[in-house]
């Protein structure tokens, strides 16, 4: 699969985005701001650092085993036209240093046509920023795929994407489209001030789209997540008032509604610690521990890959560098797409750490939404 | 004590079954069944909580049901609304025992 085009240059890429005034932006990324929690092993220690009366592993280790290969999860990379506050890539408009290039996204197809996962979920950054985000989504619907673009709305705003919408709907794409909140203040709060107001625009384009209206082959799924240091709503007693405050005051409707925790890892991490709710969230997703949500945790069934082709139990370990554990790795260094084999993949053990309480607590959480109510994929 | 209030009461609240345990017992699932979904969903419940916490100035029933309600998706908006509803009433409840005060003062005056 060649591009129809040459692929953008990123540096071109990011001086639109420099020059994009009217996307809502809340922050600025850990990286580009230069302080010590956009590293990692930094993040890993200040959660290590807080006071909690047991650990991950004490209470979900002997329960937490892998489970068949189902989602094949794609980041392409940090690149985002937004920054919002409780990001835990922390992506953002800077972030061309963190992209997936031509040989790995080969790679990537190459796994993909190979893979008995039966859905591609796409993520980033935005991931429809990548130059080559169209060839990765055509390639894995040839390859038989459902395929799911973690999008932001907003993007679907911008110059270089008009039309993305109906291209999606023809391939029968399921949208899964961030939305902390169906009013105005608490998605403004988290993702940058007017962000609300181009979301909601956003999901009148996909509505038209045929989006949202009940057709299994445009699934718009929303992914609701906490603007604060609390747990996310019950799935199923918010969805209604979101489907009828969201019909009632602009005309627009979804399918479903994800309600997801945030996880204590970089953006959210570090407005935990400034906001002084660090120890008391770390607490609170403790004792919200629910055993009933494990069985569902994406790791068990998710690969998910990084925009530099290594391999990970899902996007929160990608992000803290935390890569799988294969029984066999010894020389090779870390795993790679380019040797990615499923069988080897299914033997490997669950890599945890304390974030992982997040998608345990209350009734879990996971990419797939709450955890606890056993959602399929599809 | 040093304070009547202290924010550590609210943890401490079932606590107060110790020295009646049955008759707290009673209370506790009641209360659990008050707040449970039913004709109201759990959600409007504890926005009805948040405004009668303000109307009877509960400090331990506003910290509660404020985190009850952000957990539960209320936004800062609709819970000052809520809290406005708590003043209204509150003041039309004084206002209208101003007709009280006109009858007595009709009654003595000329």
């Amino acid at each position: 699969m060649r591009p129809a085009t040459l692929p953008i240059r990123l540096e071109e890429l990011a001086g639109e985005l420099a020059q994009d005034r009217a996307t809502a932006r809340a922050t600025q990324s850990l990286q580009r701001r230069g302080v010590p929690l956009a590293s990692p092993a930094e993040q890993l220690r200040l959660l290590k650092a807080v006071l909690l009366h047991t650990e991950f592993d004490a209470l979900a280790g002997s329960t937490l085993d892998p489970s068949a290969l189902e989602i094949f999860q794609v980041n392409l990379g940090k690149l985002c036209n937004m920054t919002c506050r409780h990001c835990h890539v922390d992506a953002g408009p800077d972030r061309t240093d963190a992209m997936m290039d031509e040989a790995t996204l080969e790679l990537v197809i190459e796994a993909i046509r190979r893979t008995g996962a039966h859905t591609v979920d796409i993520t980033g950054g935005a991931p429809e920023l990548h130059p080559r985000f169209r060839d990765l989504v055509q390639a894995a619907i040839d390859a038989g795929k459902h395929v799911m673009d973690r999008c932001n709305l907003t993007i679907l705003l911008t110059p270089r994407n008009a039309g993305l919408a109906d291209w999606l709907a023809e391939r029968r794409v399921e949208i899964v489209a961030s939305l902390p909140h169906w009013r105005r203040p608490n998605t403004d709060a988290q993702r940058g001030d007017g962000a609300f107001e181009r979301s909601i625009r956003a999901l009148r384009v996909l509505n038209a789209a045929g989006y949202g209206k009940g057709d299994p082959a445009r699934r718009l799924t929303l992914v609701s997540n906490p603007a604060g240091a609390f747990l996310g709503a019950s799935q199923s007693s918010v969805e209604r008032e979101w489907r009828e405050g969201l019909m009632r005051t602009f005309g627009v409707s979804f399918d479903r509604l994800f309600v997801l925790n945030n996880m204590p890892i970089a953006r959210f991490l570090e407005w935990l610690q400034a906001s002084g709710n660090l120890e008391s969230y770390m607490e609170r997703l403790v004792n919200a521990y629910n055993p009933a949500a494990v069985s569902g945790l994406m790791c068990r069934n998710t690969l998910s890959v990084g925009w530099d082709g290594r391999l990970y139990d899902c996007d929160f370990n990608q992000m803290l560098d935390l890569e799988i554990d294969l029984p066999e790795n010894g020389s090779k260094g870390g795993p790679h797409i380019r040797d990615f084999d499923e069988a080897a993949w299914r033997q490997r053990r669950i890599v945890t750490a304390r974030h992982c309480f997040g998608c345990t607590a209350g009734a879990g959480s996971s990419c797939g939404g709450q955890t606890a109510q056993a959602l399929g994929p599809s | 004590m040093e304070t009547y209030y202290k924010s550590q009461h609210l943890a401490d609240f079932p606590k107060i079954s110790e020295s009646s345990p049955e008759l707290g017992k009673k209370f506790f699932d009641y209360y659990n069944a008050v707040f449970a979904d039913g004709a109201l969903t759990a959600r409007e419940k504890s926005l009805i909580a948040l405004a009668v916490a303000h109307a009877v100035q509960c400090p331990y029933c506003i910290d509660a049901y404020t985190q009850d309600c952000q957990q539960k998706g209320v936004d800062l908006e609709q819970m000052t609304e809520a809290v406005h509803v708590a003043v209204a009433i509150r003041g039309g409840s004084s206002l209208v025992h101003g007709l009280q005060m006109r009858e007595h003062a009709k009654k003595l005056g000329m």
